[in-house]
């Protein structure tokens, strides 16, 4: 007899395995080795999370009480697969090229990237997947449940609502660790991939071996199976044509709009070429699924003492029959169908709920602009973390209170009647350029509304949400408002009656309330670059920046992105437009291109609305660009050449501009720097004047007075000493004169000499390091780098005006340089003066302090010599300086 | 849509991958069509249409159906996806 500890044995050794396959997986991928993750193989099976223990186990069920209907359900999916040129090519397509996270973000950037639609659409996907998720809890727990019956040494019987939490917190903690590794939705989840794809090859095995030892081991071959199928109460074929229909058809529509299949089937995709081989395959797939199903529920129905739930004989027959490995086993097979779907719809729906849903309010909620402080790459990470725990709570909840009585199959298909309500807005939003945002949520909203009344609550029961009276005689009385009669329409199938009727009246909303409307410039440009994805998958430009916002941007991005991620895109998108630093000029290409990186991180709406709160007036220039070009191709194109040209000169113009100011600015600064250099050469001359005429002629000086105006004299010497030296080494370093010295050292040693040898000047400033980073060997000439740290402490030293400044210094060992970043908390360099900061003579700002603005001078020549460079980084809320050091010993 | 420019003759090879994305269209709707032919089947007086003949005829249609899809496929490589780009960027300069 089988274990109940056995099984428990056998299931945490397979989860843990799981962990251990997703974790290679990653770290595979990670490291570059992962070209097999990328298969048209692997692709495939992770489509198979359409299965779930619904199919594994209540498919079963299904066949035991209405014979080959529960085919319906994998042969609309199979027409989708095999259709695929249709509608998945394109979705893929889109998906691609708009960076799209989730089925909420497809809708709501398809009509003029709205929030409000993306919320309809999450809440709707919430609502119809929680069920759902109850629905594989309740499996899992029901199976252990069924070990424990077969299980005679078993006297307490495992409680189903502590599994049902155990298993729920397993799969959060599972889904959190391997579902939230990256911000950016649109990178692929190697590990949640590998893994569902191993439960695939898992669970269709389980249920292939179950179906050969039902047909060869029990049954006694194919002939005897099929007089048995005959001699059975399901052998006559009478599936009324509007189910066979109606359910094929919400299959399929389901296939194409659950948040769980958009994952996989389009963000997870790497390749649009693997459609091609999941078109043929899956529907193989999901026929050897799907062959055994009658075959079992048949024998089922027949060895297994009446009333025995028809749900669990993939589990129950093996164990009746007492083939103990073959119930594990196939227990395994349940098991992996619940948990990949579980782990699956909440990834989707955690990436739709904290995309949609906190982020937003997250950002209105902290002062409704996008440039303030702080990181929102860890407030996504985090929304996203408890988004899925919020999820499977609810779904745990939902178990609880539901009591987990009805039928498996029930709920089954009442959620996938939910889902398919995206579909009118989805096809329309893919096919038909004139469908608009007004109409899409007005046919979401109906057909939803129609779902809840015909379907979702009297699913319940009677008078648990929905009053009897009110099944009966309707809502306030009126006898064509009955929610499983509307209209009249008597006679027919509880689903297959609120599909009809809330998909029709959801398309004729959607398309009535599109025709009637106008939509707004942003949906009729996102409109026609969905329908035309294949004509121009390289996009029209829909912002127009203007200058000086740049710094703004990078700000708001390196918060999203990450400090290092938004340097490198910015500082390549400057040097592709011709410019030095990390200022590219927004053009709206650059803008588009910024739009994309950042709503792979964050949704397609909010990236829209946080660069529109930062470059803003864009609705204005669409409109602009619409009116002109009256959506004519031919103009638009010319248009846009036109733009280019005029922004390539725009460009030069800014070049040649800012040249110029650099000019004006020094040759300005080269004035002032004379004149203050005779000042500064003046004022000690004439001290020194002064008090050396004093000790020549007063005669009664007493001794103190006499050292007193001797040491002025000495300190305005080495003040005066102190300017000629730097004027020396600088024309010395200019000339290449220098001889450099170079020898090995430790990174953290030059830091601490230059700590301490930086010690006494200015204000008092608190110095952050982390030491562990700064063990690193140099190889340079270790006295000109010191120099350089001291020069950059001591101005922060002197120049930084916050409060209580401090300086944090961080080191990082890069391939093959070292980068150091100096960075304070003071008000930093005003972007005019940025350009000029390493300049000789230049001073920055009017803080009196003394120098003759020659130290960053120095500091550059010195690096430019040991063959690294310094740069200002912009946009730190402080002043703050990279150095770049090689580690090559050239 | 409007105003693609494509030649009028097109090789061999174009030829059969253009008729090879038509079979792709029309596929699913074959397969609709053959899913429901059960359903018209008569019943003669007194006799059933007995579940396992449907069950057969099914699987049939579906190993049938994989297996034309699979053929089709095979010529649909995907350099043929990205053609209708380039095709495009020819027609912009009209």
């Amino acid at each position: 007899m089988a274990t109940l500890n056995i099984l428990i044995v056998v299931c945490v050794l397979y989860v843990a395995f799981l962990f251990a396959v997703a974790f290679g997986a990653d770290r595979a991928a990670r490291q570059g080795r992962g070209a097999w993750l990328r298969s048209p193989v692997i692709y495939t099976l992770s489509l198979s999370i359409y299965c779930t223990a619904w199919t594994f186990y209540g498919a079963v069920g299904f066949a035991a009480r209405s014979g080959l209907e529960y085919l319906t359900i994998y042969l609309g999916p199979t027409l989708v697969m095999i259709g695929w040129w249709w509608t998945l090519r394109k979705m893929v397509r889109v998906g691609r090229s708009q960076r799209i996270t989730s089925i909420a973000d497809l809708i709501s950037s398809r009509y003029g990237k709205s929030n409000l639609l993306a919320v309809c659409v999450t809440l709707i996907a919430v609502i119809g997947t929680t069920p759902y998720i109850a629905l594989q809890l309740q499996s899992v727990t029901l199976s252990f449940e069924a070990f424990a019956q077969a299980d005679p040494s078993q006297v307490n019987a495992p409680n189903p609502q502590s599994t049902a939490l155990w298993v729920a917190f397993g799969l959060a903690l599972f889904t959190i660790l391997f579902g939230t590794r990256n911000l950016d939705a649109n990178e692929r989840h190697h590990g949640v991939v590998m893994a569902i794809a191993l439960e695939a090859v898992v669970k269709l095995f389980a249920l292939l071996a179950v179906g050969v030892f039902v047909v060869w081991g029990l049954a006694g071959g194919i002939e005897q199976t099929f007089a048995r199928i005959d001699a059975s109460n399901i052998a006559r074929w009478d599936v009324p044509g509007s189910r066979w229909v109606g359910l094929t058809l919400l299959s399929a529509a389901a296939f194409i709009c659950l948040p769980r299949m958009f994952q996989v089937m389009v963000v997870e995709n790497e390749d649009e070429g693997h459609l091609r081989t999941a078109s043929w395959a899956f529907p193989v797939y999901l026929m050897m699924i799907s062959l055994f199903v009658v075959p079992i529920a048949v024998l089922g129905l027949d060895l297994l003492p009446q009333g025995s739930n028809p749900d669990l004989f993939v589990l129950t027959l093996p164990l009746h029959e007492g083939q103990d490995g073959l119930a594990i086993l196939s227990f395994l097979g349940g098991f992996s169908s619940a948990t990949s779907m579980v782990i699956v719809a909440s990834i989707a729906l955690s990436t739709m709920v904290s995309n949609h849903i906190v982020m937003p309010i997250w950002l209105w909620s902290t002062g409704g602009t996008a440039i303030m402080s702080g990181d929102v790459r860890h407030v996504a990470l985090l929304a996203r973390r408890l988004s899925i725990a919020g999820i499977l709570f609810l779904g745990y909840l939902y178990y609880q209170i539901s009591g987990g009585g009805t039928a498996l199959a029930a709920i089954g298909l009442v959620s996938f009647a939910g889902v398919a309500q995206f579909l009118p807005a989805l096809m329309g939003g893919l096919f038909w350029r004139g469908g608009n945002r007004v109409g899409a949520v007005s046919g979401l909203g109906v057909g939803f509304f129609l779902w809840l009344y015909c379907l979702f609550l009297p699913s319940f029961g009677p008078n648990v949400l929905l009053p009897q009276s009110v099944m009966d005689l309707g809502l306030f009385g009126v006898s064509w408002l009955r929610p499983e009669a509307m209209f009249g329409a008597e006679g027919l199938n509880r689903v297959v009656h609120a599909v009809m009727w809330s998909l029709s009246f959801n398309t004729m909303a959607y398309v009535l309330v599109s025709m009637i409307s106008f939509p707004e410039p942003l949906e009729r440009l996102q409109g026609a670059q969905f329908v035309n994805v294949f004509q121009h998958s390289a996009t029209a430009g829909s912002w127009s920046g203007s200058m000086a916002r740049s710094e703004d941007l990078l700000i708001m991005s390196q918060r999203i992105l990450g400090a290092k991620e938004a340097q490198a895109f910015f500082a390549q998108a400057a040097s592709e437009q011709g410019l030095v630093g990390y200022l590219p000029e927004p053009t709206p290409d650059f803008l588009l291109q910024l739009e994309r990186e950042l709503s792979g991180s964050v949704g397609v709406a909010t990236a829209h609305a946080m660069i529109s709160q930062i470059v803003g007036g864009a609705a204005v220039s669409v409109e602009d660009l619409l009116a002109v070009a009256n959506e004519a191709a031919q103009i638009m194109e010319y248009s846009s050449k036109l733009e280019a040209k005029t922004e390539e000169q725009t460009r030069t113009a800014r070049q040649l501009r800012e040249a110029n100011e650099k000019l004006t600015q020094l040759s300005q600064q080269k004035d002032e720097f004379l004149s203050q250099i005779s000042h500064e050469l003046r004022t000690p001359m004439t001290s020194i004047r002064a008090f050396s005429e004093i000790l020549r002629d007063a005669d009664e000086l007493d001794a103190d007075k006499q050292t007193h105006y001797a040491s002025i004299i000495h300190d305005e010497t080495i003040r005066l000493t102190r300017l000629l030296n730097d004027l020396l080494d600088l024309s010395v370093l200019e000339n290449g004169q220098v001889e450099l010295s170079r020898q090995e050292g430790q990174l953290i040693d030059l830091l601490d000499r230059a700590e301490s040898a930086a010690g006494d000047v200015g204000h008092n400033i608190t110095i952050q390091r982390s030491r562990e980073v700064e063990e690193i060997t140099v190889y340079s000439d270790l006295d000109r780098l010191v120099q350089v740290f001291i020069n950059l402490i001591s101005n922060a030293r002197k120049y930084c005006d916050a409060e209580s400044p401090v300086l944090s210094i961080k080191a990082a060992d890069q391939d093959d340089k070292i980068t150091l970043d100096f960075h304070d908390n003071g008000s930093g360099i005003a972007v005019d003066q940025q350009a000029v900061a390493f300049e000789k003579f230049s001073r920055i700002g009017q803080t009196g302090a003394d120098g003759a603005g020659l130290g960053l001078a120095i500091c550059r020549e010195v690096m430019l010599r040991l063959g690294g460079s310094i740069s200002y980084l912009p946009g730190q809320n402080g002043a703050a300086f990279r150095l770049v050091l090689p580690k090559a010993e050239t | 849509m409007s105003g693609k420019k494509t030649a009028v003759f097109v090789d061999r090879r174009g030829y059969r991958r253009r008729r090879m994305t038509d079979a792709a269209r029309l596929l699913p709707i074959l397969g609709a069509g053959l899913i429901c032919i059960p359903l018209l089947w008569k019943r003669p007086e007194g006799t059933e249409i007995s579940t396992s003949s449907v069950m057969i005829y099914l699987f049939l249609v579906w190993g049938g159906l994989a297996l034309l899809a699979a053929v089709i496929s095979r010529y649909l490589a995907p350099e043929d996806i990205s053609q209708d780009r380039e095709g495009n960027v020819r027609n912009d300069e009209a």
